[in-house]
């Protein structure tokens, strides 16, 4: 602490005796800890933490969020030794490409243990929020007893509960402000979990039961979202119709996000004007979604509540794009829009007229799986939209073809990008105009936008866009590779360019041992990596795993596959050791 | 220039020349050996120089024919290859089913993406017209080629005949095939394909989406009316329904010589009523412009329609010129 020293040599007087007595640092403990408590950032908290000891020890008794990006990578033990003051806790589970069914059941991220040393350790938890773990109703319930001042759960692609999970929850949180279920596997039993919040429960500001397909009980939604004033989140599933979404914006128009229920009843006259006026009443609206099943007729409903929005979430909602149209004219100011290719180029060129401060766009296939005539967005739709929304940096783009110009065109008009996702559904398409593989199209992306953070690519592709990759794209941190690639070379122009690089995820590529040994430093730094149906050995992944003791090399077998084939293949940093809790057909080499 | 080559319906090249195909490193322009033809398997993705390219046209039965596929070679399932659909892809993918995996792997009937031609990079694709018509001429139909390969024999997982499968890295034969690709989430893939047979069943005949039930409206009557264009089968039949059902709102409102008086107004009164210039019927569509109903055949005006409008002559200027002339002619 060179102003420390130099002071005190400076000047002899009693604070720089006490400076000297506390040694280099130049604030007391108390102060350290209140000062580095203010950090938010992760980035910001482990550097300081890297300082000196004084300044390790203050961040981590300051520290009440924590976030865990590879629930394997550090144990509950490890972590509450280190942070015994948490309130917080996220973590994620199972590899990404789970979500694709390329990860057999069974195959473990279970909160259970998690929440059994932290029932021990962090009696105070208030939040937690996971994402592609396994969650049992008796964790639930097990969770539910064992912090009083339990604030907040979300879960977002995970597994293995029930609404009865749901119910436990809901009857002993006497604190909880957020029950957010996203995405996930459940098994909808019931409709009483909604009946189990006590009457005097008034603290929800966050319920999202979107993902619920029974029907729930309307008469105990109702009377919770009258009581509790705070509500700001409410997303509703299928089984609410637009007569009791109108009920509700009635009793709640402080909502900020909104997610409908089915858009499509048989309204009267009098519903409709009463539920556009519901809509027009909500005049703190900023995000919507929903819309399971729409009549298109009823959208201008929205149309009052469109001016304030920032995020639409169309993505469940098969509009076209004269639907979409009419609607985008009422919504300057989106930010963030999730649609389906239904609403065609055509739609994404009213995009690009009317929504000039995007930032996010993502696009879904209505129906991946159409043969023939199958339409959805192309080229000329990416393009338009790029020429409307010079901020965009962010896209999840699917389509059937694209070409390299197109591609090369949008990243000109939109230099920005932190995130380009593109998925040419069929795999291995070349470019369809000069039937030249889509190297130029990638190679545009990662020259021009120097910012990039997140790839994910697609089409035909050869070794020349790795090579693009590793040369280029200095920021990136996650890659996502399927169907790609010509040899080995690929995957080492990457994994020796890309100093960032934290999570690589790879399928049906031509890369073998090779490869994957050209990475043995790399992969300390970075969280994870993926190779499933490559062409890596057995052999190969047992060296990695003799030369790297500090990584977790594991192998997922199937059943009648070939003994001596690597198929699926995830390595990670962890300073765990290896998992414990491996099924059979997890082999930690 | 290379002519398209002509192919059995297992695509197998037969006679003539054609460009192979090959990724941005090796070309080669031949391959009319029987062996270059064959069936190939192994995993997708790959261009391994080593690899001579499979020339020839691969067959989509689905009718659509891509002609920029280099990489997918030929993993062609025809009727005659030894080799079962479900065996092909257990073989390939190693599953069973006990994994319970969400795949299509079961779906028989989707077995082909569509395969191109050979091309060389830079070459510009084959004619889609001359390939198509070729197809035409030997390939089964789609329904007639599941079924052959459904009752085909499986093969052994390694074909002595072909190169290590190993090693190369050729994409499935169809989309549906490949377990998690399109990278959706199950959840997502789910709900989307319930909202479109949602979209659809209500089409058939429940009110919403198909503009079924769709409004009615009379100028200058108290309340509006629906009717289930579903119901009629052409406009003569809406046209009398309409007619009797807002019989009741002329009253006091007609001014075409030869009504009777209040009461007794009658359908005939009506039909001159509407036909004798005073109202016209159009209708709402889906861009939101009114068109005058009786343009477009029955079919497409059901389908477009969202609402009816009996509107008042005097309004129709431009709509439908020649009843207002009546008007006029008639006052």
């Amino acid at each position: 602490m060179e102003c420390c020293n130099k002071r005190r040599m400076m000047k002899e007087s009693p604070e720089s005796n006490f400076m000297n007595r506390r040694g280099s640092s130049c604030f007391p403990d108390e102060v350290l800890e209140r000062v580095i408590g203010m950090l938010k950032s992760r980035k910001d908290r482990s550097s300081v933490s890297l300082v000196c000891k004084e300044w390790y020890n203050a961040e981590r008794w300051s520290r009440r969020n924590v976030f865990i990006g590879n629930c394997y990578s550090v144990s509950p033990e490890i972590l509450t030794r280190r942070f015994p003051n948490i309130r917080s806790v996220t973590l994620k589970g199972k590899p990404r490409f789970s979500d694709f069914n390329l990860v057999p059941a069974n195959w473990g991220a279970d909160i259970h243990f998690w929440l059994v040393v932290f029932a021990e350790k962090y009696p105070f938890l208030e939040e937690l929020r996971l994402k592609r773990m396994t969650v049992t109703d008796e964790s639930l319930k097990f969770l539910a007893r064992s912090f009083p001042n339990f604030k907040a759960i979300s879960l977002q692609n995970c597994d293995g509960f029930s609404t009865d999970g749901l119910a436990a929850i809901a009857a002993d949180c006497k604190n909880l402000t957020e029950l957010d279920i996203q995405e996930n596997v459940i098994d909808d039993k019931n409709d009483n979990w909604l009946t189990c919040f006590p009457e005097s429960f008034t603290s929800l500001e966050v319920l999202n039961f979107s993902i619920l397909h029974n029907d729930v009980n309307f008469d105990a939604l109702e009377k919770l979202v009258t009581r509790c004033k705070s509500l700001k989140t409410l997303k509703l599933n299928k089984s609410i119709t637009l007569e009791q979404l109108q009920r509700l914006l009635f009793r709640a128009p402080q909502l900020c996000e909104l997610g409908t229920g089915s858009f499509s009843q048989e309204l009267t006259t009098q519903q409709y004007t009463e539920l556009e006026g519901a809509f027009s009443n909500c005049k703190n609206l900023n995000t919507l979604s929903g819309l399971w099943v729409v009549t298109p007729q009823y959208l201008p409903v929205l149309y009052p509540a469109c001016a304030n929005l920032t995020f639409l979430n169309f993505s469940y909602a098969p509009l076209d794009s004269d639907d979409i149209a009419k609607l985008l004219v009422h919504c300057a100011n989106i930010r963030r829009l999730w649609v389906v290719d239904t609403i065609e180029d055509k739609g994404l060129e009213a995009v690009g007229t009317h929504c000039p401060l995007l930032e996010e766009l993502r696009v879904f296939p209505a129906d991946p799986f159409a043969e023939g005539d199958a339409r959805g967005v192309t080229d000329s739709g990416f393009i338009a939209v790029s020429q409307g929304c010079r901020n965009l940096h962010y896209v999840l783009y699917f389509c059937r073809h694209m070409t390299n110009a197109a591609v090369a065109t949008v990243v000109q008009n939109c230099p920005d990008f932190t995130h380009f996702r593109l998925c040419i559904m069929n795999p291995g398409q070349p470019d369809y105009r000069t039937s030249e593989p889509m190297d130029e199209a990638f190679g545009a992306v990662v020259k021009t936008c120097s910012k990039l953070q997140r790839l994910a690519i697609s089409g035909l592709l050869t070794d020349l866009t790795f090579e693009y990759i590793g040369k280029y794209a200095k920021n990136l941190e996650t890659l996502s590779v399927a169907f790609a690639g010509s040899s080995d070379w690929g995957m080492q122009c990457v994994l020796e360019g890309c100093p960032k690089l934290r999570k690589l995820e790879i399928r049906d590529c031509p890369f073998g041992n090779a490869a994957l040994l050209s990475g043995l430093e790399k992969y300390e730094s970075m969280r994870s990596l993926w190779m499933s149906d490559c062409k890596v050995t057995m052999n190969g992944c047992r060296l990695l795993a003799k030369e790297m003791p500090r990584l977790n090399v594991e192998v997922i077998k199937e059943d009648g596959s070939d003994d001596s084939q690597a198929e699926r293949v995830y390595v990670y940093r962890s300073v765990a050791g290896p998992r414990r809790d491996a099924p059979p057909f997890v082999l930690t080499l | 220039m290379s002519t398209p080559l002509e192919h059995d319906y297992i695509g197998l090249a037969e006679k003539k020349k054609i460009p192979s195909s090959s990724s941005s490193s090796s070309s080669s322009e031949d391959g009319k050996t029987f062996k270059e033809t064959e069936l190939r398997l192994g995993l997708p993705g790959s261009e391994s120089p080593e690899r001579k390219p499979l020339s020839g046209v691969s067959l989509s039965l689905f009718g659509k024919l891509n002609n920029n596929n280099n990489v997918m070679n030929h993993h062609v399932h025809v009727a005659g290859a030894k080799r079962g659909f479900s065996d092909a892809i257990d073989a390939k993918w190693g599953f069973s089913d006990a994994h319970g995996s969400d795949s299509d792997l079961g779906k028989a009937s989707a077995l082909f993406s569509p395969r191109g031609a050979g091309n060389v990079v830079g070459k510009p694709p084959l004619d889609p017209k001359t390939i198509s018509t070729q197809q035409g001429n030997t390939i089964n139909t789609p329904a007639s080629a599941s079924q052959a390969i459904k009752e085909s024999k499986p093969l052994q997982e390694k074909n002595p005949q072909l190169p290590a499968t190993n090693e190369h890295a050729s994409a499935p034969a169809s989309k549906a095939q490949v377990v998690g690709w399109p990278p959706i989430r199950s959840f997502r893939k789910n709900t989307m394909a319930s909202n479109l047979t949602k979209n659809n069943d209500e089409a058939e005949g429940k009110p919403g989406f198909g503009c079924l039930y769709v409004k009615v409206s009379m100028d200058g009557a108290p309340y509006l009316r629906k009717v289930d264009l579903k119901t009629y089968s052409n406009y003569k039949e809406l046209s009398s329904a309409l007619e009797k059902m807002f019989s009741c709102f002329t009253i006091g409102q007609c001014n075409s010589p030869g009504l009777p008086g209040k009461d007794g107004l009658s359908e005939s009164s009506l039909r001159d009523l509407l036909h004798g210039s005073e109202y016209v019927l159009t209708y709402e569509d889906k861009d939101g412009d009114w068109m005058l109903v009786g343009d477009v055949p029955w079919e497409m005006f059901t389908d477009s329609c969202r609402r009816l409008r009996i509107m008042k002559g005097s309004e129709a200027i431009g709509l439908a010129p020649r009843a207002v002339e009546k008007s006029k002619s008639q006052n």
